[in-house]
């Protein structure tokens, strides 16, 4: 499907997505709300078929964070990026690691390093950091650390 | 961690493999649970040489930041090279003359090779052979010397820059390498015969560490590892950049789904790899190395991706810009993180012996996992 195809047949499917082509691929921004039963439908939609979550990742924006997900379809070999808007101060979405499994890793780490907060996720525990860390999420943008980290 | 280690309330048996492990091959630390010899879940616990690489790069130049990359997959550090130089490419609509998108498909496939050669031979000492450790090892040098000469490195080789290469070709570099081409010929039939067609290897690997193609797609498995499970994802082919579309080449795929086909597709992928280098060895236009670039560069506002396929799978780089001389936020996306995922799923009910199998056709490297 070509770009136009995809804002139509998605618009449908949820009329509240707000449409973004600046980039290279389709962007979508949803209420974080929405995102978990659109990402179902995204994924078994049988003419959408997005079975291939490539990308799973966040921004600190300071005022605001966004989740961004890429996801492409090993069918169709269309791409889109899904973009949720997350309050700073209670920052949390549904979990999709059930519909695609790879997000299970990729959550757990946006979680440590974001502070994301993935409701219903099966095991959100530190991945990468070590156990017992206290303190700020490292990839936040007011994170400070005087000894490890060298300003250039 | 080592408070867990012991015996769980159903009796089974909770034991340590790493971090210092000689079959992780880095530091890799993964917690088993185990009911007799059968392994009931695998837990990898990661970052024990996590560089924070992503938050490194938000403080360096478009310039810098590509040489942190060789340290990310060490194995493939042109490619992770070429993933960074694209993005800044791309964003800047540099235009990469000719002679350096050869060369650059050249090195990529000659890192390919030596990237596979040293996952046969450690893979092989994995599970009890010990000689092609040595036989690969040997290859591997020739093509060690040949990145020596040209890009003054052998592992960390930083040798693409934004818009081209840092320097052009050394005089000997075609001759070594169709030189290098032609031993190599003769030593990949001497692979097979040595392990590929050893029945005790067939029977090690063989039905070990089953993933089916539904879960390939859904862990994001890419790479030989997804392609021995019968994946079409090779980036090379379905989204190609530099020469690739140029070149004539078969994307492997094997369907046994086992450790056997992930064996298979990188034994092939070494073949192919030498006919894409065949190709072009003696097409390497003249021209300039390197386009013209500003002193200080300096991306428009926006997001850049790039997909490539590096010899463990498809690396993502993710560049957020606001139009400084530096990233906003970068994310790169390993395929060794993406491919371990799958490591629990894939080992759950074989036995312990197997799982070095496992981990040997996944062909973890840890740094890409840790980033």
């Amino acid at each position: 499907m070509n770009n136009e195809e995809l804002k139509t047949k998605i618009t449908e499917l949820l009329p509240s997505a707000i449409f973004d082509e600046t980039g290279e691929w389709l962007n979508i921004n949803v209420e974080p709300g929405d995102w978990l039963s659109f990402a179902g439908k995204l994924r078994n939609e049988e003419s959408l078929f997005f079975d291939y979550l490539f990308c799973l990742t966040c921004i600190d924006w300071k005022t605001h964070l966004t989740m961004v997900y890429h996801l492409s379809s090993t069918k169709f070999r269309h791409n889109i990026v899904v973009k949720s808007t997350l309050d700073s101060n209670k920052p949390e979405i549904e979990t999709v690691s059930h519909i695609w499994q790879t997000a299970n890793f990729h959550e757990r780490e946006v979680y440590e390093m974001f502070g994301v907060n993935f409701l219903n996720h099966p095991d959100l525990r530190l991945l990468i950091l070590p156990d017992g860390w206290e303190g700020k999420n490292p990839m936040l943008k007011n994170f400070e650390d005087p000894i490890n980290m060298i300003k250039l | 961690m080592f408070e867990e280690i012991g015996t769980n309330t159903e009796g089974d048996l909770i034991i340590n493999v790493g971090p210092q492990h000689p079959a992780t091959h880095g530091v890799l630390h993964l917690v088993l649970t185990l009911n007799g010899e059968t392994i009931k879940k695998v837990e990898p616990h990661l970052g024990y040489i996590h560089r924070s690489i992503e938050k490194m790069c938000e403080s360096l130049t478009y310039r810098q930041f590509i040489y942190v990359t060789s340290r990310m997959d060490y194995l493939s550090a042109h490619i992770n090279n070429h993933a960074c130089a694209i993005s800044v490419e791309k964003g800047m609509q540099l235009e990469v003359p000719e002679r350096a998108q050869v060369i650059r498909v050249i090195m990529d496939e000659l890192t390919r090779i030596a990237s596979h050669e040293l996952w046969w031979g450690a893979m092989a000492m994995d599970i009890g052979a010990f000689t092609p450790f040595f036989h690969a090892f040997r290859e591997r040098e020739k093509i060690n010397e040949i990145m020596e000469e040209t890009c003054g490195a052998r592992l960390t080789m930083n040798y693409y820059v934004p818009g081209g290469l840092m320097a052009d070709l050394h005089p000997d570099f075609q001759k070594k390498v169709k030189e290098f081409i032609i031993l190599f010929k003769k030593k990949i039939d001497e692979y097979d015969e040595l392990v590929t067609g050893n029945i005790i290897f067939i029977n090690r690997m063989k039905g070990v560490g089953l993933l089916s193609k539904e879960d390939a797609v859904s862990f994001g498995v890419t790479g030989p590892a997804g392609r021995g499970s019968g994946v079409s994802n090779d980036i090379r082919k379905l989204y190609p950049y530099a020469v690739y579309d140029k070149v004539q080449f078969e994307e492997i795929l094997e369907t046994g789904c086992d450790s056997l086909a992930r064996y298979m597709v990188r034994i092939r992928e070494m073949k192919q790899s030498i006919l894409i280098i065949e190709q072009l060895i003696d097409n390497i236009p003249e021209g300039d190395f390197q386009a013209k670039t500003k002193a200080v560069l300096k991306l428009p506002k926006g997001e850049f991706y790039t997909r490539v396929e590096t010899a463990r799978g498809e690396l993502g780089v993710y560049i957020v810009s606001e139009g400084g001389t530096t990233p906003y936020r970068i994310k790169f996306r390993s395929p060794g993180f993406s491919n371990l995922s799958a490591l629990d799923k894939m080992a759950r009910g074989s036995k312990l012996g197997d799982l070095v199998a496992m981990m040997g056709t996944l062909d973890l490297v840890i740094p890409d996992i840790d980033r």
